[in-house]
C-alpha cells in the first residue's frame, strides 16, 4: 500500500514560488529500492576508494558519499527520456541512468571495457541511451550544456526535462548566469540543481559566496530549496520541479547536502571543517540511514532483510571490481580511435616515425 | 552566375535548413536584424524564430547551450559576431565541443558548426582584427575550414553542416563582399567540399605557394605577375586547416623543391609554421631552398592607418618572398 510521509520540520523553501506541501507519499517497494540503490552507490565508491589507495585508480577521484538521496530522489520522478548533466563527481548520476558497477569500476581503473573505454576517467561518464551527457570537469560548463539538452527537447518537441547540476562552489561561474537568463528567455524545461554541500573544495560556501541562499540566485527563474538527505523530500522536490519546468520553465532547486569525504582524493577534508562535523552529520542524517528508519519504524523490513541486502550488494561489487582487474586493457590503436566520427588519416605521433598514416 | 560571399554563404545556411529540419541558427541579431553583417539575411522571414534565434550577447552561455542542444538531437549553427567574441567561449569550443567524442570512448558526438568573420577587417583596432585559425586548429577534435571563394564558402559550411563533428568555418570579414562566380556544380543543393581536402588552384612547377582563405586570392594574383617573369607557380589552397591536407602539400613541394606559406595571421606558432614542420618532416630532401612565410606583423593590430597597413599582408610580400625563394641557389 501507499504510505505517507509528513515531514517534521519542512523540507521546502521557495523563492518566486509556492512550495510544495511538506508531505511525500512511497511504498514499501519504493524505499527498499532506494536503500538498495543508495547501498549500491555507496559501496561503488567504498571501493573505488579503496582501489586508489591501492594505486589501481589514478588521477582525479571524486566520491559522492553522502549525498545519494540526490540522484535516488530525481531517478525516481525522471524517465530515461529526460536528461541529466552534471560535474566531475559523476557516478552515482551514471549509475542512477542505468550504468553498471562493473562499467564504473572498469573506467576508474582503465580498462577497455569501461564505460568510455578508459579514455574518459573518473570525470567523463557518459550514457547515451539513456541521456546522460557526463561528467564534466570544467566547472560550471555543464550548465549552459545542460539547459542546451532542454533546448533540444524543446526543439523537438518532446515532453522531457534535462536536469544540470552543479556545486555551490561552481554557483558562482558567470556562465551560470547565461543559461539561466536565456532559459528564463525561451522557457526551457530545465532544472538546474545546485548541489549544496557546503565546501566548494576547501572554501565554504560563506567565504565564496555574497548570497548563500543558492535557489534564490537564479533571479527570474524560481528556486526551491530541499532537504537533499532525505529522500523522500527530494523525491517530491523533484516531482514538483519537473512538473514545473514542463509546464513553467526552468526552475532552480537547490539540494542542500553534505559531502563525508574530501574533495577529491588529495584532500582528507579535515582542514576546513570539524571533524566532530563530518561525524555529527554521519549520525543525524545520513540518508541511507533515514530510509532504513522509514523501512524499520513503518514494519516494512526487518534489521535481518536489510542486512541480507548489503550483503548481497557488498558482493556485487566485490564481483564488479574483481572483474574489472581481470579486464583487459585498452589496444595501442584505440589512441587513434574516437577523435572524430570518422577516422583520420594521419595522425601525428609524439615522433615522427610513429605516426598514424593510413594510405588513402 | 556572379555573386557575393555573403550570399553563398546565406545560400548554403538556406539549402541546409530547408533540407534538415534538425539544423537552427543561433546568435547575436542573427534574426530580426538579418545578421550584423547580413550573412542570415532573409533567413529569420523566411524559417521564424524557431530555427533562426537571436541570443542575448552572452557567448559563453549559447556557446555552451549549443553543444548541449547537439547533445540532444539537434544540429545548431552557431554564429559569433566575429570570431574575437568566440573566446569569451572557447571553453566549449576546445573543452566540450571538441574533446566530448573522445572522452566518452566515441559514445557521444557533437554535430555543430561554429562560424562567422575571422581575420583582420580595417581600422577596428587590436581587439577586433585577428585571426584565430592556428589558434583552433591545434585542437584535436576539432574542424576548421577557411573558404576564399564563392564555391567554397557554400560547399565548406554546406559540408560543415552536415559533418557529425563540430566544425570551425572562418569566413573572412573582408571577403564577405568578394564577388565570383558561382560554378554550375556549385548551384545544386547537394553541393558539397570535402573537409581535410585541399585545392589546387593553379598548377605550376618553380614555387609552392600555400594559403588560406582570402589570401589565396592575393596569391593568384602574385602567380599571374610573375609567370611574366617566367617563374611558374603552383597555389594551394588548403581550404581546410584540420584536418591538413598534408598529402597535398607535401607532393607539390616534393615537385617544386620551393615553397611559400601566406597567411594573415601571427607569425609565431602560425599555420605556415605547421606546414613548414610538416615539410620539413616528410619533404626535407627534395627542398633546393628554405621555406618562406609571409604572415601578418607580429603586434597587436593598430588603429591608425599608416600604422595598419604596414601591419597587414599586401601582394606586394607575397611576390618578394616568392621571388627570393625561386632565386635561391641559381
Amino acid at each position: 500500500g501507499t504510505i505517507t510521509v509528513e515531514f517534521g520540520v519542512n523540507p521546502f523553501r521557495g523563492h518566486k514560488l509556492e512550495p510544495p506541501p511538506a508531505v511525500a507519499t512511497t511504498t514499501k517497494e519504493e524505499l527498499l529500492n532506494f536503500f538498495k540503490q543508495m547501498t549500491l552507490w555507496r559501496r561503488v565508491e567504498v571501493a573505488a576508494d579503496n582501489l586508489y589507495k591501492a594505486k589501481q585508480i589514478r588521477g582525479f577521484l571524486h566520491l559522492y558519499n553522502g549525498q545519494e538521496a540526490i540522484v535516488a530522489g530525481y531517478e525516481s520522478v525522471l524517465n530515461k527520456d529526460d536528461h541529466v548533466i552534471t560535474a566531475y563527481r559523476c557516478h552515482a548520476n551514471f549509475m542512477g541512468r542505468g550504468g553498471t558497477p562493473f562499467e564504473v569500476i572498469s573506467e576508474l581503473t582503465g580498462k577497455a571495457t569501461g564505460c568510455a573505454s578508459g579514455k574518459g576517467g573518473s570525470m567523463h561518464m557518459y550514457k547515451r541511451d539513456t541521456n546522460f551527457h557526463g561528467g564534466n570537469g570544467i566547472v560550471g560548463a555543464q550548465v549552459p550544456i545542460g539547459a542546451g539538452a532542454a533546448f533540444g527537447l524543446k526543439y523537438n518537441g518532446k515532453p522531457n526535462v534535462c536536469i544540470a547540476m552543479y556545486g555551490d562552489g561552481a554557483a558562482n561561474q558567470g556562465q551560470n548566469f547565461e543559461a539561466f537568463n536565456m532559459a528564463a528567455l525561451w522557457k526551457l524545461p530545465v532544472i538546474f540543481v545546485c548541489e549544496n554541500n557546503k565546501y566548494g573544495m576547501g572554501t565554504s560556501a560563506e567565504r565564496a559566496a555574497a548570497n548563500t541562499e543558492y535557489f534564490t540566485r537564479g533571479d527570474a527563474v524560481p528556486g526551491l530549496k530541499i532537504d537533499a538527505m532525505n529522500v523522500l523530500s527530494v523525491k517530491s522536490g523533484f516531482a514538483f520541479a519537473k512538473e514545473w519546468a514542463l509546464t513553467k520553465g526552468p526552475i532552480l532547486v537547490e539540494a542542500e547536502t553534505y559531502r563525508y569525504m574530501g574533495h577529491s582524493m588529495s584532500d582528507p577534508g579535515l582542514a576546513y571543517r570539524t571533524r566532530d562535523e563530518v561525524a555529527a552529520i554521519r549520525a543525524e542524517r545520513d540518508p541511507i540511514d533515514k530510509v532504513k528508519l522509514y523501512l524499520l519504524e513503518n514494519q516494512l523490513a526487518t534489521e535481518e532483510e536489510l542486512k541480507e541486502h548489503e550483503k548481497e550488494i557488498k558482493r556485487t561489487v566485490d564481483e564488479a571490481v574483481k572483474k574489472a582487474a581481470d579486464a583487459p586493457l585498452p589496444e595501442a590503436k584505440e589512441l587513434y580511435t574516437d577523435i572524430y566520427t570518422d577516422m583520420p588519416y594521419y595522425v601525428r605521433h609524439t615522433n615522427i616515425e610513429d605516426s598514424l598514416v593510413v594510405e588513402k | 552566375v556572379n555573386i557575393t560571399v555573403r550570399e553563398a554563404l546565406n545560400q548554403a545556411l538556406d539549402e541546409e535548413l530547408a533540407r534538415d529540419p534538425s539544423v537552427f541558427v543561433m546568435g547575436e541579431e542573427v534574426a530580426r536584424y538579418n545578421g550584423a553583417y547580413k550573412v542570415s539575411k532573409g533567413l529569420y522571414d523566411k524559417y521564424g524564430d524557431k530555427r533562426i534565434i537571436d541570443t542575448p550577447i552572452t557567448e559563453m552561455g549559447f556557446t555552451g547551450l549549443g553543444v548541449g542542444a547537439a547533445l540532444a538531437g539537434t544540429r545548431p549553427v552557431i554564429e559569433f559576431m566575429t570570431f574575437n567574441f568566440a573566446m569569451q567561449g572557447i571553453d566549449h569550443i576546445v573543452n566540450s565541443a571538441a574533446k566530448l567524442r573522445y572522452m566518452s570512448g566515441g559514445k557521444i558526438n557533437v554535430p555543430i558548426v561554429f562560424r562567422g568573420p575571422n581575420g583582420p577587417p580595417t581600422s577596428v583596432g587590436a581587439q577586433h582584427s585577428q585571426d584565430f585559425a592556428a589558434w583552433l586548429a591545434s585542437v584535436p577534435g576539432l574542424k576548421v575550414v577557411v573558404p576564399w571563394n564563392c564555391d567554397d564558402a557554400k560547399g565548406l559550411l554546406k559540408a560543415a553542416i552536415r559533418d557529425d563533428n563540430p566544425v570551425c568555418v572562418l569566413e573572412s570579414e573582408l571577403g564577405y563582399n568578394e564577388t565570383y562566380a558561382l560554378s554550375p556544380e556549385a548551384q545544386d543543393a547537394d553541393f558539397t567540399i570535402p573537409i581535410g581536402v585541399a585545392k589546387i588552384e593553379r598548377e605550376g612547377g618553380d614555387v609552392t605557394l600555400i594559403s588560406y582563405g582570402r589570401q589565396v586570392g592575393n596569391c593568384l594574383k602574385v602567380a599571374e605577375t610573375l609567370s611574366s617573369q617566367g617563374i611558374d607557380v603552383e597555389v594551394i589552397n588548403l581550404r581546410s586547416i584540420r584536418p591538413l591536407d598534408v598529402n597535398t602539400i607535401i607532393t607539390s613541394v616534393r615537385k617544386t623543391g620551393r615553397a611559400v606559406t601566406v597567411e594573415e595571421g601571427w607569425p609565431q606558432h602560425g599555420v605556415g609554421a605547421e606546414i613548414i614542420a610538416q615539410i620539413n618532416e616528410h619533404a626535407f630532401d627534395y627542398m633546393d631552398a628554405p621555406v618562406e612565410r609571409v604572415a601578418g606583423c607580429d603586434v597587436p593590430m593598430p588603429y591608425t592607418k599608416v600604422l595598419e597597413d604596414v601591419a597587414m599582408i599586401h601582394p606586394d610580400n607575397i611576390l618578394r618572398a616568392v621571388q627570393k625563394v625561386a632565386n635561391r641557389g641559381k
